[in-house]
């Protein structure tokens, strides 16, 4: 370096002259990497490549299964059950130290048995005013709101994807009147449908005996006005993105080349929605769980004794200058769930949405 | 090249509903348009953007159902499911735009075997290989790259791909829509010297449509003109370059562009006044006359027919004389 410094004639410093000593020829080797394109991958690899170096996108994953997994099997060997109120046996006086208990507080009861050697699962979180173990209801009620969400959203992915896709298949005048109808739709106020629904179906549903009676009146209202109004954002977005896809030339191209309806659906249409459905029912879930819970909240959603993250603030409002931390467990799940939900799609998006990619 | 007519468009129509207000106009992208294609040449089509060059080869290819006319390809009529399906494997389509013709969420050996799935080419996985991989050497794309994405190549290779793909069901013909006008200039004679190759190697016959008249005056044996939906001059390559007898032809070779300054000066460019008139609104008799330097009663009343001014070479205009 030094060497060539002064074999060249001198440079002023100000100049933007290309030093030329600082350039070397390139090998062979580098060479044929400036040649090599690089490795293939399949779309679904490349987006979760994408997904897994997004890591905000991946600490929600994670959260998420954590809270999966807590939800799904902590119940299983869990000793409370979210209905037991404690300290109440058949056949017995009633024992009132269970109620209101703190966390990690015994009952009068259950400290004479610890006296006496037995071992005793502490309440985490207390017990609520019925004198039932609060960590359990919290985690029940997770997994309904949960299970509300997953479910709410799979009824909008069948509706929308179904009527989006007969809507921008064949466009004309059957586009026209399918959208005009879902714009009627569209225009009516969601939450005051919700609570006409629970109001009109409480008097008028008859669940007596029949399974849906556990999950009340509440939770079915939720799942029908979902089915009947929360697809419609689902539907416009499919219909948009066949709308584009049927005016690609690679759509004549395979027609042009004698491909039926049914192969053109099946091969090009799908595989170049499936991202947006992906996402779109990822950010879906999110927004059911909010509705349920506020709903919950309004008590309109799950019946008693069966809690939800909702209906577990809404009855920690009364004793709330007592017992903040009942009102708060509840809402800090529903924002960790939420805003994991909300996050982990925004990373989908990202990941696979093609406009984006370079 | 021989005599025998391959390709026998007559009275082709193609119109268009569009809505506009409350009521539908018509229009006439195509309007009554009669050739032939003859057996291994290569038909040059030419004219403005929207004059009806895609709509032509697209009605022919049956893409769009036309209006009016008929297609017969080999001396049959071109109608019916049953042969239509049976012309797709004889006649197929490079497209315009080498971007959006290939989906985008299918490999190159899925895009290229496409045509062979649809036609059901090949009896086992081996031999669908076999042929992807002939197809992509035949184009001159490495057949390592089969199990790439349409993404990760250039335009040039995307429209090579696009090539193999209607090369796949080994077609008889081909519309070539503008297939090098999306590409860079340095890349373009690659590809068009790649399309006489291939002619030369399978014996195809090609409609070659472009509106750049140079492109077109190397690889045609005939040029066709087309002005507003209809065809205005037909006649050979060589012909039509030199001797154009059409008003808007001749205004067309004054704008190609001429290496030489001194011939350049020499030549004067006739400047067309006025803008393309709308296709929705076509002007009556001789759709040019709004923009013909030479237009005179008459042209304004009737619509002038193809004539054969000088031997196979067609003009519609009321003031060609040989
Ligand atoms: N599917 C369609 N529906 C309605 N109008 C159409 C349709 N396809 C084409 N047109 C109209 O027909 C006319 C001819 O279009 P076409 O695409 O054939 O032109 P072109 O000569 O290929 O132009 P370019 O050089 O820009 O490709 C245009 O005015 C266009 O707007
Ligand atoms: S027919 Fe008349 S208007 Fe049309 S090109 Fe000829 S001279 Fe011009
Ligand atoms: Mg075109």
């Amino acid at each position: 370096m030094k060497k060539n410094n002064e074999t060249l004639p001198k440079k002023n410093p100000l100049s933007l002259q290309l030093d030329v000593s600082k350039f070397e020829l390139a090998t062979e080797d580098e060479k044929f990497l400036q040649q090599r394109m690089r490795p293939s991958t399949t779309f679904f690899k490349d987006g979760m490549r994408r997904l897994s170096r997004n890591k905000i996108a991946m600490t929600c994953l994670c959260i998420l299964i954590v809270i999966v997994l807590i939800v799904t099997f902590v119940p299983m060997f869990y000793p409370y059950d979210y209905s037991t109120q404690l300290g109440i046996t058949p056949g017995q006086p009633v024992d009132g130290s269970f109620k209101n208990l703190k966390p990690f507080e015994y009952s009068s009861t259950e400290l004479a048995r610890i006296e006496a050697g037995e071992k005793i699962f502490p309440h985490i979180f207390g017990t609520d005013a019925l004198g039932r173990d609060y960590a359990i209801r919290v985690i029940y009620g997770t997994r309904i709101s949960l299970i509300v969400g997953l479910f709410a959203s799979i009824i909008v992915l069948i509706i929308g994807t179904i009527y989006g896709s007969i809507s921008g298949y064949y466009g004309g005048k059957v586009d026209l009147v399918m959208m005009r109808i879902v714009d009627i739709i569209y225009s009516l106020p969601d939450l005051l449908m919700i609570i006409l629904f629970s109001v009109v179906l409480k008097q008028t549903l008859n669940l007596e005996g029949t399974v849906l009676e556990k999950l009340g009146v509440g939770m079915i209202s939720i799942f029908i006005v979902f089915a009947l109004l929360y697809w419609v954002g689902m539907a416009r977005l499919i219909r948009g993105q066949i709308l584009t896809i049927k005016q690609q030339d690679y759509v004549l191209a395979a027609r042009s080349i004698g491909a039926k309806g049914s192969h053109i659906i099946r091969r090009h249409m799908l595989p170049n929605c499936i991202s947006v459905i992906i996402i779109s029912t990822a950010l879906q879930i999110p927004s059911a769980i909010f509705t349920e819970s506020f709903l919950s909240f309004m008590g309109l959603g799950v019946s008693m004794p069966m809690p939800s993250l909702g209906s577990l603030a809404s009855e920690a409002i009364d004793g709330y200058a007592s017992y903040p931390y009942r009102l708060i467990i509840p809402a800090i799940a529903i924002c960790l769930i939420v805003l994991s939900l909300n996050l982990l799609g925004d990373g989908l998006r990202d990941a696979f949405d093609p406009k984006l990619k370079k | 090249m021989s005599e025998k007519k391959l390709l026998e468009v007559k009275h082709l129509k193609q119109h268009f509903d569009v809505p506009s207000g409350l009521k539908t106009l018509k229009l006439k992208a195509v309007d009554d348009v009669t050739f032939d294609i003859h057996e291994g040449e290569t038909l040059g089509l030419v004219g403005e953007s929207g004059c009806g060059k895609t709509t032509v080869g697209r009605s022919i290819l049956q893409l769009y159902k036309p209006t009016a006319g008929e297609v017969y390809f080999d001396g049959e009529l071109i109608q019916g499911k049953k042969t239509i399906r049976e012309f797709r494997k004889k006649a197929q389509m490079v497209f315009q735009d080498p971007y959006s013709s290939l989906d985008p969420r299918m490999t190159v050996s899925d895009i290229i075997g496409e045509p062979l799935d649809v036609h059901k080419l090949y009896s086992n996985r081996a031999e669908r290989d076999e042929k992807i991989k002939y197809l992509m050497d035949l184009v001159g794309l490495s057949s390592e790259h089969a199990s790439r994405y349409a993404h990760e190549f250039s335009g040039g290779q995307r429209q090579r791909i696009g090539i193999a793909r209607a090369l796949a069901v080994d077609p008889k013909f081909i519309v070539c829509d503008e297939p090098v006008s999306a590409l860079d200039v340095s890349i373009q004679a690659q590809v068009v010297n790649m399309f006489e190759d291939l002619q030369a190697k399978l014996g195809l016959t090609y409609l070659f449509i472009a509106h750049d008249l140079l492109v077109v005056k190397h690889i045609s044996t005939r040029i066709a003109v087309m002005y507003l939906g209809k065809m205005i001059e037909i006649g050979p390559a060589n012909e039509v370059y030199h001797n154009p007898i059409h008003p808007y032809t001749i205004s067309l070779l004054s704008a190609v562009p001429v290496p030489d300054p001194n011939i350049a000066r020499a030549n004067k460019r006739i400047h067309l006044e006025g803008d393309v008139p709308s296709p929705l609104h076509m002007p009556s008799g001789c759709p040019f006359r709004t923009r013909c330097p030479r237009a005179c009663a008459e042209c304004a009343e009737s619509m002038p027919e193809l004539k054969e001014v000088r031997p196979g070479h067609f003009v519609a205009c009321h003031k060609a004389e040989g």
